[in-house]
């Protein structure tokens, strides 16, 4: 298969634009697989994914993994995964837990980020790092995407460059995990948002 | 009647209003927040130190986990 062929079904302007476009995504867990694997179909250029996590068997609930990958860092099983699925997306992956300190250095070259973190304390550290560093370049967090049903309750919040996703007031229950089809939605919106960030001069300059 | 923007709300202004003051006007109990101010982010720090004028927008983002 060659590069021509996987994007035949695309007006090629597109091809191009995607192809040259470089998107961070800071997590690899339940948000960012998802995200990942959406970003890859679609044809970005290249993806720079960190994660330092292992996966567990509680992770297949809604992550991108498959059970002889249990035990295996995310970013190394993620990458392999990707590579299933397209050799036209450049994958740049780091074993390596996000702070204040390494995620302008990672970071430094995307067009976009995407927070894709579990934890409420680690969204607030990259939000906070990526506008204290990077003040014009967008992010797309997550935020409110647990439980089940509630499809009406989940929007897109645009502050300045900050982009939120998510329902933005379900807590995570006690007991009882994310679950594969609301995380895979927020997911989508996420790198659905990247598409329409790139490509928003698309529709305008068609004719 | 003086007033700021918080999210969406109209609330009403007061002398030396500060982040504190506003999260509790408006029954904010979350932790976990990013705020801004006109555009600028105001860490956790500056809650206290951070005066707002009338006519200000806040925006106040709750980070609840999962993922």
């Amino acid at each position: 298969m060659n590069k021509k062929e996987f994007f035949s079904a695309h007006d090629p302007k597109i091809v191009s634009k995607l192809q040259n476009s470089i998107i961070g995504i800071a997590g690899a867990g339940g948000l960012g697989s998802n995200i990942a694997v959406s970003l890859t179909r679609a044809g970005i250029g290249k993806l720079i994914i960190s994660d330092f996590d292992k996966i567990e068997p509680s992770n297949l609930n809604r992550q991108q993994f498959f059970i002889d990958q249990i035990g295996t860092p995310k970013v190394i099983a993620l990458l392999e995964n990707l590579k299933k699925i397209s050799r036209f997306t450049e994958y740049q992956v780091h074993e390596i837990k996000l702070n204040e300190e390494n995620i302008p250095i990672i970071y430094k070259d995307v067009d976009i980020l995407i927070e894709a973190f579990d934890k409420a304390e680690m969204k607030k550290t990259l939000i906070e790092t990526w506008f204290m560093n990077y003040p014009n370049k967008p992010l797309i967090a997550a935020s409110g995407l647990s439980g089940w049903g509630k499809n009406e309750i989940l929007h897109t919040r645009k502050i300045d460059n900050l982009y939120i996703c998510g329902d933005e007031e379900t807590n995570l229950i006690e007991g009882i995990s994310p679950m594969a089809p609301r995380v895979g939605i927020v997911a989508n919106m996420q790198a659905n948002l990247v598409l329409e960030l790139l490509l928003n001069n698309y529709e305008n300059n068609k004719s | 009647m003086k007033t700021i923007r918080v999210n969406e709300n109209s609330l009403k202004w007061e002398e030396n209003m500060n982040i504190i003051v506003i999260l509790k006007r408006m029954n904010y109990t979350f932790r976990m927040l990013v705020i801004k101010v006109d555009g600028k982010l105001v860490k956790k720090n500056e809650y206290a130190s951070t005066i707002v004028q009338p006519g200000a927008d806040v925006k106040v983002i709750h980070l609840i986990s999962g993922g």
